[in-house]
C-alpha cells in the first residue's frame, strides 16, 4: 500500500551517500566490521573507521582484512559467536567472496553487507551497473535495491531486522548504485539512534559457538541430508517475503518513512505500460512518467526493492491489467541476451492467467548514463508493442553502433 | 585427562589427524573454539548428524581458517567473552601452506590472539594423496608420482614456521605427534601467550605415506631422529629451544624405507644419489639447529 513518506525537513543534513550508510550502520550497533578497500565502496568503511577512531561505536571490533574473501570469512566466524556483523564491497570484491556467500547463507548466519554496485572486469571499469550483485542471485542472500540515499540508509536497519529474524536467518545484501548514490551529496535524515534502538532489538541468536554448550557448525551433509538443508534455505527465503513487508511497515510506524516493501508502485493504477526497474534509475523513470502523464500517457512504475526473494505474487498483482511490461536491466545473462529482471518477470507470469507481453532493455552498463530521452524512446517502443505486438523481446539500448 | 575428541569418528586406523587433534585439545583445555578448514579431520569427525567434538567447532571453507579465526576472536572481544576462551585452528598442510596462506598471513600480521596448529601430513590426503607445498623432496604422490624419468616430488618442503616467525609471531614451534608431551606442552604454552602463535606438527599419514597402521608414532619419531624434522621453539623470531638428538641420530634411509612413498628410491637407478641428497637435508638441519 503506497504511503506518504514523512521526511522531517528539520532533521535533514546534506551528506555523501556513503556517509549516510556508515552512519546507519553505526546506529545499528554492530559488533564486528570487516573492511577492505575497493572503489566505489571505500568511503563507507573509511567513515566507519573514523567513527571507531573517535570512539563512537561501542562494543565493536574493526578488522582491516587482507582481501574481500577474508572480509566475509571473518564475519562467518564473528556471526557464529553471536556478533552483529557488517561489511561492504562491490564488483571484483563481491566476486571474490562468491564461495563464502554460499557458505554463510548455508550456515544460516545473519549479517548485512552493503553492495555498492559496479561493473565487472574485463574490461575493468569502476562505474555503476548491477552485474555484480545480480550474478550472486543464487547464493542464498537476501537482495534489496535502493532508489536513493535516504532509502539505502534506512534499508540498513531494515536488513538487520529481516536477516536476524528467527524464521529467516539468512544474510542480506543492501544494494546501492556506485557513484550515483555512494558519492553524491544530498539532503537526508540520518538514521536516528533513539528510533533505531527502538526498531532494532539487540541481536540474541539462539545458537552460538559457546564452550559451555559445544555445537558443531558446518558439518558435511551426505546425499541423505543435503537436500533438506537446501529446502530449508528456500523456506527461509519464502518466510523473508512476508518479513520484508512487515519490517517496512514497522519501520514506517517508528520512523514515518516508507519506500515500499517487496516492491513499490508509482502511478500504476490505470497504467497500460508498466516499467519495472531497480535502483537509482527509478528517479529518472518517475520524472519521465510525470512528464508523460501530463500528456495523458498511461504509464506507471513498478519498483523492485527485493530481488531475492523474488516477489512473484506482488508483481503479478500489479501487472495483471497492463498491456505491456517493460523491464530495465543494468546487467545481462550472456548467452540469453536478457537481463535478470526480464527473465525472472517472464518466468513468474508463465503458467498463470496473466497474458501481458514483456519486453526487456539492457542499459546503463559500466556507468553509461541513462537519459530521459532513452526512457522516452523505450516508452514509445512499448506503445508500438501494444499496437503491433513484440518485434524484439530483449535488446541493448543506447549501443554506440559506430564503434562496433 | 578427558579427551575432547570422542572415539568412534571415521578416521583410518592409526590416523595422525585424530592423534594431533586430541593432543592439541589437551594443550588448550575445554574452554576453546576450534576452527577446522576442509580436510580429512573435518570430514571424518562431522558426518551430519554426528560429531566427535566435545568443544564448539566450526568448519567454513578450505582457504579461510585464518580469517574465520580472526572473526571469532574479534567477535568474542566485542561481546566481552574473550577473557579465557582460546581460539584454536586445526588445519592441514594444504589449507595452511598453499590455499590458506593469504588468510593465515593476514590473521598473523593483524595480531589476533589465536593458536594455529598445522597438522602436516605432507600432502592432500583427503582428496587422495596429491602433492602440497609441504610434500618433501622425492616423495611419490598421486600428482608427483615416481616414474621412469621422475623421482617424485622435485622440491623440498616450504619452510612455513620461518614464514610465520617473519610475521612477528611471538611464538612459533615445530612439534611431532611422535612426542606427545612436547606437542601438548607447546600448545599449552601457545595458549598462554597473547597474540598469534603457530605450531607446526609433523603428522605421518598411514594411508598416504604407506606404512602399517600400527607404526604412526614410530614413523613420526624416526623423522625427528634422522634430523629431517627438527623440533624447536622460536620466541619473537629467535630460536630459544631445540630438542637435541645427539648420539641417537639415525640415517635417513631408515626413515625412508619405512614408507611406500619413498620405495622407488631403493629400486630405481640413481636412487642412492637421491637418498644422499635427502641425507644432506637432514645433515644441514643437524648443523643449523645444533641437533
Amino acid at each position: 500500500m503506497p504511503r506518504e513518506n514523512k521526511l522531517d525537513k528539520e532533521k535533514m543534513v546534506v551528506v555523501e551517500g556513503s556517509y549516510a550508510v556508515a552512519h546507519a550502520v553505526k546506529t545499528c550497533r554492530p559488533n564486528v566490521i570487516s573492511a577492505y578497500p575497493i572503489t566505489p565502496q571505500t568511503h563507507i568503511v573509511e567513515d566507519l573507521s573514523q567513527f571507531m577512531a573517535d570512539g563512537e561505536i561501542p562494543n565493536c571490533e574493526y578488522i582491516n582484512v587482507e582481501s574481500e574473501f577474508s572480509a566475509l570469512s571473518a564475519l562467518v566466524g564473528s556471526a557464529a559467536v553471536g556478533a552483529r556483523c557488517y561489511s561492504a564491497t562491490t564488483a571484483q570484491g563481491l566476486a571474490l567472496m562468491h564461495e563464502v556467500l554460499f557458505n554463510m547463507s548455508g550456515m544460516r548466519l545473519p549479517t548485512v553487507m552493503t553492495i555498492v554496485n559496479r561493473a565487472l572486469s574485463a574490461p575493468i571499469n569502476i562505474w555503476n551497473d548491477q552485474q555484480d550483485s545480480i550474478s550472486q542471485r543464487d547464493t542464498g542472500w537476501i537482495q534489496l535495491y535502493a532508489e536513493d540515499i535516504q532509502e539505502i540508509s534506512d534499508m540498513t536497519a531494515q536488513a538487520y531486522k529481516i536477516s536476524e529474524d528467527k524464521d529467516v536467518l539468512m544474510p542480506a545484501m543492501t544494494c546501492m548504485d556506485g557513484f550515483i548514490l555512494s558519492h553524491v551529496y544530498e539532503p537526508v535524515v540520518l538514521l536516528e539512534q533513539d528510533l533505531t534502538d527502538k526498531f532494532l532489538p539487540k541481536y540474541e541468536p539462539e545458537y552460538t559457538l559457546d564452550p559451555k554448550d559445544p555445537l558443531s557448525y558446518g558439518a558435511f551433509a551426505d546425499p541423505n541430508y543435503y537436500t533438506e538443508f537446501r529446502y530449508l534455505q528456500e523456506q527461509a527465503m519464502q518466510n523473508a517475503l512476508k518479513k520484508i513487508e512487515d519490517v517496512a511497515n514497522e519501520f514506517y510506524d517508528i520512523y514515518g518513512r516508507y519506500y515500499g516493501g517487496l516492491i513499490d508502485e508509482y502511478r500504476t493504477e490505470d497504467a497500460d505500460i508498466i516499467i519495472m526497474a531497480m535502483g537509482s534509475v527509478i528517479g529518472t523513470v518517475k520524472d519521465v512518467i510525470d512528464k508523460l502523464r501530463n500528456r495523458n500517457v498511461k504509464v506507471g512504475l513498478l519498483k523492485v526493492r527485493a530481488f531475492r526473494p523474488f516477489p512473484a505474487d506482488a508483481i503479478r498483482n500489479v501487472v495483471r491489467d497492463a498491456k505491456v511490461i517493460v523491464t530495465l536491466d543494468k546487467n545481462i545473462t550472456l548467452g540469453l541476451n536478457e537481463g535478470a529482471l526480464c527473465t525472472e518477470t517472464k518466468s513468474i507470469l508463465y503458467n498463470t492467467d496473466i497474458n501481458v507481453p514483456v519486453i526487456g532493455y539492457m542499459l546503463g552498463h559500466g556507468g553509461r548514463d541513462i537519459k530521459v530521452d532513452t526512457i522516452e524512446r523505450i516508452i514509445d517502443e512499448a506503445h508500438e508493442v501494444i499496437r503491433n505486438g513484440i518485434k524484439t523481446e530483449s535488446q541493448f539500448i543506447d549501443l554506440r553502433e559506430e564503434i562496433l | 585427562m578427558k579427551s575432547l575428541l570422542a572415539p568412534g569418528h571415521r578416521g583410518c586406523a592409526g590416523c595422525c589427524d585424530a592423534i594431533a587433534a586430541k593432543f592439541a585439545l589437551m594443550g588448550t583445555g575445554e574452554d576453546c573454539i576450534v576452527i577446522n578448514p576442509t580436510g580429512c579431520l573435518e570430514v571424518m569427525t562431522t558426518p551430519y548428524p554426528e560429531t566427535a567434538w566435545d568443544v564448539p567447532w566450526i568448519h567454513s571453507l578450505f582457504e579461510n581458517a585464518g580469517a574465520v579465526a580472526s572473526g571469532i576472536e574479534a567477535g568474542l572481544k566485542a561481546l566481552g567473552k574473550k577473557d579465557k576462551t582460546k581460539v584454536l585452528v586445526l588445519a592441514g598442510d594444504g589449507g595452511t601452506l598453499d590455499i590458506g596462506i593469504r588468510s593465515i598471513s593476514g590473521a598473523f600480521e593483524r595480531g589476533h590472539s589465536i593458536i594455529y596448529v598445522c597438522i602436516d601430513n605432507e600432502a592432500y590426503m583427503n582428496t587422495g594423496v596429491q602433492r602440497s607445498g609441504a610434500t618433501p623432496y622425492n616423495a611419490s604422490t598421486t600428482t608427483s608420482p615416481a616414474g621412469k624419468v621422475s623421482f617424485g616430488n622435485p622440491r623440498p618442503k616450504k619452510n612455513m614456521p620461518e614464514i610465520m616467525a617473519a610475521h612477528g609471531s611471538p611464538y612459533v614451534a615445530t612439534t611431532s605427534i611422535g612426542f606427545p608431551k612436547d606437542m601438548i606442552n607447546k600448545v599449552k604454552k601457545a595458549s598462554e601467550i597473547e597474540g598469534p602463535s603457530y605450531i607446526h606438527a609433523h603428522s605421518p599419514c598411514t594411508t598416504g605415506w604407506g606404512f602399517d597402521t600400527s607404526k604412526t608414532i614410530e614413523v613420526a619419531k624416526m623423522a625427528v631422529q634422522t634430523g629431517l624434522w627438527p623440533l624447536y621453539e622460536m620466541e619473537n623470531g629467535e630460536i630459544t629451544k631445540v630438542k637435541k638428538i645427539g648420539k641417537n641420530v639415525k640415517p635417513v634411509d631408515e626413515y625412508l624405507k619405512m614408507q611406500r612413498r619413498f620405495k622407488h628410491l631403493f629400486t630405481m637407478e640413481g636412487g642412492a644419489e637421491e637418498i644422499a641428497k635427502i641425507q644432506a637435508i637432514a645433515d644441514k638441519n643437524i648443523e643449523d639447529f645444533g641437533l
